[in-house]
């Protein structure tokens, strides 16, 4: 058996601590020790990008991340992106431009796109879709994901 | 059935508004099948066979039994005898259910690389997979048949002594050691091809495929001390998971209840029982509620697939461009056991087209394989892939546009189909038409090695039964329940045919998906159904509230119940158009003149509307490399009516995204040992969003009379024509046929390697 550790990081901006096994990834130690469950496990080992996270600004796939090196940084969740009740714009034109079917995949999305947004707030389809390679998505065909974020990427412009 | 109102102006059916589930969504609050949790639940994981075929001579749990943390451990001994045989299992077949229950944990025999051989619960999912590796399993490894050539070839090694033959749609009669077989037949498939001027005759192959939903399987089981079974899963059907627990665990029905969460895509792959009885019978032995959930290796070894296939199609035209004659032989995989989609894509291979002349053969094949599963359309995509290429080349040959050569022997309304009854209203021609006139079609394709092509799709869809339940609330706002799984956006358009038909605004409507003890029974979220069938069922309940809303102006006016007509909306006093009541005012006097109301249908609607589509696609083919790069995509789709265009789209896209995998990319890799090597998503490569291009959808509206509002099902067909559309874009290409899916780099760079040397030759 092997012994907990103690891991103080900051989750959706606000300090969190937590004991954690060495061997839990960040994937599980966000659902099954914080219940943030909106970060999905679609494959355990880095290839579908249903778990992505954005950890001190750089994307990660959270199941290839221990929980224990999370300690002293910052991790951004799905959970996190609405703000005072209000959703992000990407929330906001995945729903619109249902860029969602099942929306098993999606947490995973909006926090890839955010990255590219907040990286290159003016992307073409073409950085998008190398962007959001990393996240597979078996229903929609990626099109209207596509859309979803060019009108993100728009209104975040027009809010500037 | 009420008469069709496609031709009424509708009010909510055809427009967008955003779905009321899709809020919990994007903010990551919606309950998945693994975001559900009970106190003091357990964890379980299953140890699955390392062999694809071998007699399994002992199990020996006592060192994982000794392990802390471990509270019970299951072997098939623990299972029952399944309490019924042999059920119908959807579309028309039966299925065994010693073949389920033998699937779901191996007694005696494991038949395919990840079968389940025992499974463990534990304090902990690290524990769990700690114990089953303490596990001790004897086999005696036998030789595996992995393809349907080797199964069906003499002395080849044989799956089961006795089976049940069974495909749903048709029966086949057992044949060999290894497979069944049917055969349809119409008119004297020689003496057409006999008098054809052209014939083209090509062989095909396709490999295993999964549906790739990204959610895998995972389910939670709890056994109460009164002896119900409650099952939190992540299916397209609560009522099908509900029955075959029920008959594996040999307990009565009503003892099973099944609460269906929300749904990370199923594509066909999500309505079968695998973990739930195993998760059941840990629940029951450790007496605490048992999670399980599936990795993706798991969900690759032992779920889905689809068929591997070997095709032979020989057709023939006259030179005017008639068809006059084919003989069509298909050999599908079963799995490990019988039961593929070997009738479906029998059934669907031509009959979008007149064939005066035809046999169709098709075999049912044993391989050491996981149980083919359907997926989106079973059995079409590959049958469309030989037949559609073959079409393909018939035009050609006859000197014809691809287009006009389909249009010319597409099936019509009250045309004779192989199955023996007339068409229905289909809308190819108008489809063909659509292809015809679109710019894509029409648009100059220069450069080298780029082709164009197309194929078509057919797909016949599904009623059988749904429920639906609404309550009417005394401020005009309604709940409406129905038992249908929401895979895509179905609450939502499920709830537009409820405001359409209620008169009120979709806002008003509330959605809920019930569990097998709160709604009556709907079959699963499969066949293209939920919004056609389903979507009947809400439709009838809507009238039932109506009548009795009428009832209850007519008795606040001292009315004849017959005095009071609905239009837009509205009540009237037909004799005094003064009296009229809005539906929420009238909602409003509910609970004072009888008290509130509601209504509940159960229907099995028969006026299935065919799916037809088409789909036009430029690639450029690297002739250095073999890659194939899709330029420009094109999909034509007859709706009926599109009760939500983006949603339709979407099917459109994301089944023509499927299919552009499966021609591709997407193969099983198996080694010489029978196991499975590609166990994760980065060698099951599924397309990316930098794989594709954006996807026009272009919606065709022939309605369907067979749905108040004409609607048609949607979901299937986008998957059928994109192998044979590309396959047909590659020959314009590079001047080669592909006749083996996936069209890999490697297999297109040994098609230009023939090439060339049958041109030095």
């Amino acid at each position: 058996m092997s012994t907990r550790m103690r891991v103080a990081a900051t989750v959706n901006g606000e300090s969190a601590e937590f004991l954690c096994e060495p061997r839990q990834s960040l994937l599980e130690v966000l659902r099954e020790v914080l219940y943030l469950t909106g970060t999905k496990e679609g494959c355990n080992d880095g290839n579908c990008g249903a778990c992505s996270v954005i950890v001190d600004g750089t994307l990660v796939n959270s199941c290839c991340m221990l929980g224990v090196e999370a300690d002293g940084r910052s991790v951004e969740t799905v959970e996190g992106l609405a703000q005072d009740g209000k959703l992000h714009a990407l929330q906001q034109c995945y729903l619109e431009e249902t860029g969602m079917q099942c929306g098993f995949c999606t947490p995973g999305f909006l926090m890839s796109s955010k990255v590219l947004l907040d990286t290159n707030p003016d992307p073409t389809d073409a950085q998008i879709r190398h962007w959001l390679s990393g996240n597979l998505c078996r229903c929609t065909g990626y099109d209207k994901i596509i859309r979803a974020v060019k009108r993100a990427a728009r209104m975040l412009e027009k809010s500037k | 059935m009420n008469k069709p109102e496609t031709l009424k102006k509708l009010r909510v059916v055809g427009t967008t508004p955003v779905r009321p589930d899709g809020q919990e969504k994007v903010m990551g609050r919606a309950v998945y099948g693994d975001d559900f949790r009970l106190p003091g639940m357990l964890h379980g994981r299953v140890l699955r066979s390392p062999h694809a075929h071998a007699v399994i001579k002992s199990i020996d749990t006592r060192r994982a039994e000794k392990l802390a943390g471990v509270r019970a451990i299951i072997t098939g001994k623990d299972f029952p005898k399944p309490s019924v045989a042999l059920v119908p299992m959807g579309e028309g077949g039966y299925f065994d259910m010693n073949d389920f229950a033998d699937n779901v944990i191996a007694k005696g025999k494991a038949f395919y690389h990840g079968h389940a051989i025992a499974a463990v619960a534990a304090d902990s999912p690290h524990i769990a997979e700690e114990a089953i590796a303490l596990i001790d399993v004897k086999y005696e490894v036998l030789k595996p048949v992995m393809n349907v050539r080797q199964a069906m070839a003499k002395g080849a090694t044989v799956l089961h002594k006795e089976f049940n033959p069974g495909a749903f749609f048709m029966k086949t009669e057992r044949v060999l050691p290894n497979a069944s077989r049917l055969e349809l037949k119409n008119g004297d498939a020689a003496k057409g091809l006999k008098e054809a001027d052209v014939v083209v005759e090509r062989e095909y192959t396709t490999e295993t495929v999964h549906q790739g939903y990204i959610e895998s399987h995972i389910c939670t089981a709890q056994w109460d001390s009164n002896g119900l079974i409650t099952i939190w899963c992540t299916t397209q059907g609560a009522f099908a998971i509900r029955d075959q627990v029920s008959i594996i665990l040999a307990v009565p029905m009503s003892k099973v209840k099944v609460i269906p969460l929300e749904i990370g895509g199923g594509f066909g792959g999500k309505d079968t029982a695998y973990i739930e009885p195993l998760a059941t019978m840990l629940a029951r032995k450790a007496d605490k509620p048992v999670k399980i959930v599936m990795s993706r290796a798991e969900s690759l070894l032992s779920t889905g697939p689809s068929s591997g296939t070997y095709m032979k199609v020989k057709m023939g035209a006259k030179k005017d461009g008639m068809l006059s004659g084919g003989d069509l032989h298909f050999a599908f995989e079963a799995g490990a056991f019988p039961g593929g989609p070997i009738a479906a894509a029998c059934l669907t291979s031509i009959t979008r087209y007149n064939l005066p002349n035809v046999r169709i053969e098709g075999f049912d094949v044993m391989v050491n394989k996981p149980k083919i599963k359907p997926y989106r359309a079973p059995g079409a995509t590959q049958s469309h892939f030989a037949v559609e290429t073959v079409i393909d080349e018939l035009a050609e040959k006859t000197g014809m546009d691809p287009v006009d050569f389909r249009l010319k022997n597409v099936t019509k309304q009250g045309d004779r189909l192989i199955l023996g009854f007339p068409c229905p209203p289909i809308g190819s021609v108008e489809l063909l038409t659509a292809v015809k006139n679109h710019p894509h079609y029409n648009a100059p394709l220069k450069g080298a090695h780029r082709g164009r092509g197309m194929a078509m799709g057919f797909w016949f869809g599904a009623g059988l039964t749904s429920s639906a339940e609404l309550s009417v609330n005394g401020d005009g706002t309604v709940q409406l329940c129905t038992g249908s799984c929401d895979l895509s956006g179905t609450r939502l358009t499920l709830s537009m045919q409820c405001a359409e038909a209620l008169g009120i605004d979709i806002d008003d409507v509330v959605p809920s998906i019930g569990d097998t003890h709160s709604v009556g029974y709907t079959f699963q979220s499969v066949g293209s159904r939920t919004t056609f069938a389903t979507g009947i069922a809400v439709y009838e309940t809507a009238q039932k509230i109506l009548k009795q809303m009428a009832e209850r102006a007519a008795l606040i006016w001292q009315a004849a119940p017959d005095d009071v007509v609905f239009g837009e909306g509205i009540f009237t006093h037909k004799n005094d158009p003064s009296k009229r009541f809005g539906f929420k005012e009238l909602a409003a006097k509910l609970d004072h003149s009888g008290g509130p109301i509601s209504a509940q249908s159960t229907v099995t609607p028969h006026g299935v509307g065919f799916q037809v589509a088409a789909h036009l696609v430029d690639v450029e083919v690297d002739v250095e490399t073999g890659k194939v790069e899709i330029l420009r995509y094109t999909t034509f789709q007859d709706a009926g009516k599109a009760v939500h265009p983006d949603f339709v789209a979407g099917q459109m896209q994301g089944g023509a995204v499927q299919g552009i995998g499966w021609a591709l990319n997407e193969e099983y890799w198996y080694n010489e040992q029978g196991q499975l090597v590609n166990t994760s998503l980065l060698d099951y490569r599924m397309p990316t969003a930098l794989d594709m291009p954006m996807i026009e959808a272009v919606i065709i509206e022939t309605g369907n009379p067979g749905h108040p509002y004409g609607v048609r099902g949607v979901g299937e067909v986008p998957i059928v024509p994109p192998p044979a559309a590309i396959a047909n874009a590659i020959y314009r290409a590079i001047g080669v046929r592909p006749d083996a899916l996936p069209m890999t780099p490697a297999k297109i760079l040994k098609l230009l390697q023939q090439r060339r040397g049958s041109a030095a030759a």
